[in-house]
């Protein structure tokens, strides 16, 4: 008997292309990791008008596309895709399932993993595969700052969430093929429990930091608000906006529009400053792209010191306020 | 009436845990807990339920001895009455081990409840999967990130932002519903309150025998996942350390790097003698 064709699985979160693509990405890191175990990488979709994405999955790497395509799936619903895929991942056994870390994957996964009778990480920030396939799942743990290589030994699928902009994707290429196999609606399935009412597109939101020049970031090391605050005046002497860390946020010092990090804002400042932030995956997610970093700290050993170009060992607040008495000096408008 | 239990969970409350290099280990015990701030707003949510419609309140957390303190919290919040699963097997456990306990104990603990509230995400393993993984177990009908709910007669139905997406929800109780951090701010805990909580004896403690879960059951349900290695990200550039009085720090700071920031912001911080070297 033919051994069965190892097969990683991407699940298509279509509704969010036009916001990450992340689909996409994972296709690309599916294709790299599918080399190293001779596995087929497999997209599976399920929805309503689904040839854009069976044409999109195919020119981006997928090698075999499951499509499931019916007008009653034409809005997303986490239980009907969960029926669905519970069967397809019985019937087919794939080795792997990489779902992006979507809002709607976040709460899809686990429920899929736990249907599977499997393990789930979530976040990853990257995968790796050894020789005899075992998916090496690295995680932020213990609020970001130390990561952690999480393993699923002795149950399959393997399966990981990856958040958007994680992986890069394989450039479009439409003479790429794939088997696409449509599959029909099963008989069986039931009315989903949980009713979609109605629906609508959120509006986008207005200011951003993403396009600042200068950012000037603060974190729970300012102490408290009036000392957080004093950063707009940083800030403003240097043209840039202010950003904050999640702890901020809750602290309420800084609205939500200003987090920064991988549940807020990519900023891409030419300069950064950092005061008071020890430095963790989810924050520093966000930074991508920063050229000059300066990070404040009183703890010499904080990450976010050794990712800074320039990284000043003092009291955030103290430090800040003796910057900005020297650049009112210095500036000559 | 409405019974609700709302699931809780403490965690460190610094993001810094001191690390020991020679066993590779995070040294837990050394930092103080608190209450996971997405679990202060599950607790808001269900608090807000009572009020509107009356309910009674359980809080449920598995972990150590000391994570009684978060019940306490819950307690001087508003709960009527806290369940502590505690047991040294239990330890370590991953989502879909915690997932598998946390629905024997509600089931066992709170039988008949009609509505399960989790935080959306923990500070600590921040996966967002044990409220999900949960709502299976349970086999109730479940929707994550809710900024709003509402009651009908059985009928629960939730407002959220997915995605994205503005969405409204509909399902029959008996449902399971994770909150939001957008919306239902926690209220505080008053001092009084906490006193009186630390005093209040409306707390069960049971273990995995308790719950009447086997051994077998225990190897069976257990974690799916193993950690491997815990390591610390590598750094990425080879940086300037500035030391010293803060004051004569930042002076220098600014004459080192003046070029550079002149050129980004567009205007000139130079002082007349550098400018001229
Ligand atoms: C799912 C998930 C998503 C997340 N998303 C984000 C996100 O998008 N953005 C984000 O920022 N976080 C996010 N987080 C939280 C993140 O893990 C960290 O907890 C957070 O970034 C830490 O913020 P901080 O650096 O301000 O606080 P801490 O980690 O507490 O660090 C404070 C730092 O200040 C220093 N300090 C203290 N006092 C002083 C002083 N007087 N002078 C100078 N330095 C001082 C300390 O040495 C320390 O380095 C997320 C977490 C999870 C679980
Ligand atoms: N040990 C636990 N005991 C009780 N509830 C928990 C526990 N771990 C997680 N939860 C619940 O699940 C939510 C999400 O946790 P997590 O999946 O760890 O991000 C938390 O906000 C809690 O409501």
């Amino acid at each position: 008997m033919a051994m069965k064709k190892k097969s990683i699985w991407v699940f298509g979160d279509y509704r969010n292309y036009y916001q990450n693509r992340v689909t996409l990405q994972l296709i690309a890191r599916a294709v790299d990791l599918a080399r190293e175990i001779s596995a087929e990488v497999c997209a599976v979709v399920v929805g309503h008008d689904l040839e854009e994405w069976i044409w999109e999955y195919t020119s981006h790497g997928a090698n075999r596309i499951l499509a499931i395509d019916h007008p009653s799936l034409t809005s997303y619903s986490t239980e009907h895709y969960l029926a669905l895929m519970e069967k397809l991942a019985r019937e087919r056994d794939p080795d792997i399932i990489l779902i992006g870390a979507t809002d709607f994957g976040r709460e899809f996964a686990p429920r899929l993993a736990k249907r599977l009778k499997t393990g789930l990480s979530a976040d990853c920030v990257a995968l790796d595969i050894t020789p005899d396939g075992l998916l090496v799942q690295t995680a932020p743990s213990f609020g970001g700052n130390m990561l952690a290589e999480i393993v699923t030994e002795h149950h399959r699928p393997q399966m990981a969430t990856v958040r958007p902009g994680t992986f890069r994707e394989i450039p479009h290429d439409n003479t790429r093929t794939a088997v696409v196999e449509r599959l029909p609606l099963p008989a069986h399935l039931t009315a989903p429990r949980v009713r979609l009412v109605e629906y609508e597109r959120a509006a986008q939101k207005e200011h951003t930091i993403e396009n600042a020049t200068v950012m000037v970031c603060g974190g729970r090391g300012m102490g408290n608000k009036k000392n957080f605050r004093k950063l707009d005046e940083l800030a403003r002497l240097l043209g840039g906006d202010v950003g904050a860390t999640r702890p901020v946020v809750f602290s309420g010092w800084a609205g939500h529009e200003s987090l920064v990090g991988q549940a807020g804002k990519h900023i891409k400042p030419k300069i950064l400053f950092s005061f008071g932030i020890s430095g963790a995956i989810q924050h520093t997610a966000g930074l991508g792209e920063a050229d000059f970093i300066v990070a404040i700290n009183k703890n010499p050993q904080a990450t976010m010191m050794k990712m800074a170009d320039v990284a000043v060992v003092a009291d955030a607040g103290d430090w800040l306020n003796h910057l900005i008495r020297e650049l009112k000096k210095r500036i000559r408008e | 009436m409405l019974k609700i239990v709302v699931c809780m969970k403490q965690v460190p409350m610094v993001t810094e845990l001191p690390w020991d290099e020679e066993t590779g280990t995070l040294r837990r015990d050394l930092a103080a807990g608190m209450m996971n701030p997405a679990c202060k707003h599950a607790m808001e949510a269900a608090l807000q339920l009572r009020e509107k419609y009356g309910a009674s309140i359980t809080a449920i957390t598995m972990g150590p001895p000391a994570a009684e303190e978060v019940l306490r919290e819950a307690l001087a919040m508003g709960a009527d009455r806290a369940v502590l699963i505690c047991d040294a097997a239990l330890a370590g456990s991953d989502t879909y081990a915690t997932s598998y306990i946390l629905a024997r104990a509600i089931q066992k603990e709170i039988p008949g409840c009609d509505l399960v509230l989790c935080g959306a995400y923990t500070s600590d393993s921040e996966t967002a999967q044990v409220g999900p993984q949960l709502a299976e177990e349970l086999k109730v009908p479940s929707a994550a990130y809710a900024e709003h709910l509402e009651i009908s007669g059985r009928t629960l139905r939730v407002r959220r932002l997915v995605d994205n997406f503005r969405e409204t929800l509909e399902m029959e109780c008996p449902a399971l519903i994770t909150v939001s951090m957008e919306r239902y701010d926690p209220r505080y805990a008053s001092f009084a309150g906490l006193n009186e909580a630390f005093a209040k004896t409306d707390l069960a403690v049971v273990d995995a025998k308790g719950l009447g879960i086997t051994a077998v059951q225990l190897e069976a349900c257990g974690s799916r996942t193993r950690v491997r290695r815990v390591f610390v990200r590598s750094a990425q550039k080879r940086n300037v350390v500035i030391t010293g009085a803060a004051a004569n720090a930042a002076a220098e700071f600014l004459d080192k790097y003046q070029r550079k920031i002149s050129a980004v912001i567009g205007k000139s911080i130079e002082t007349k003698k550098q400018a001229q070297s």
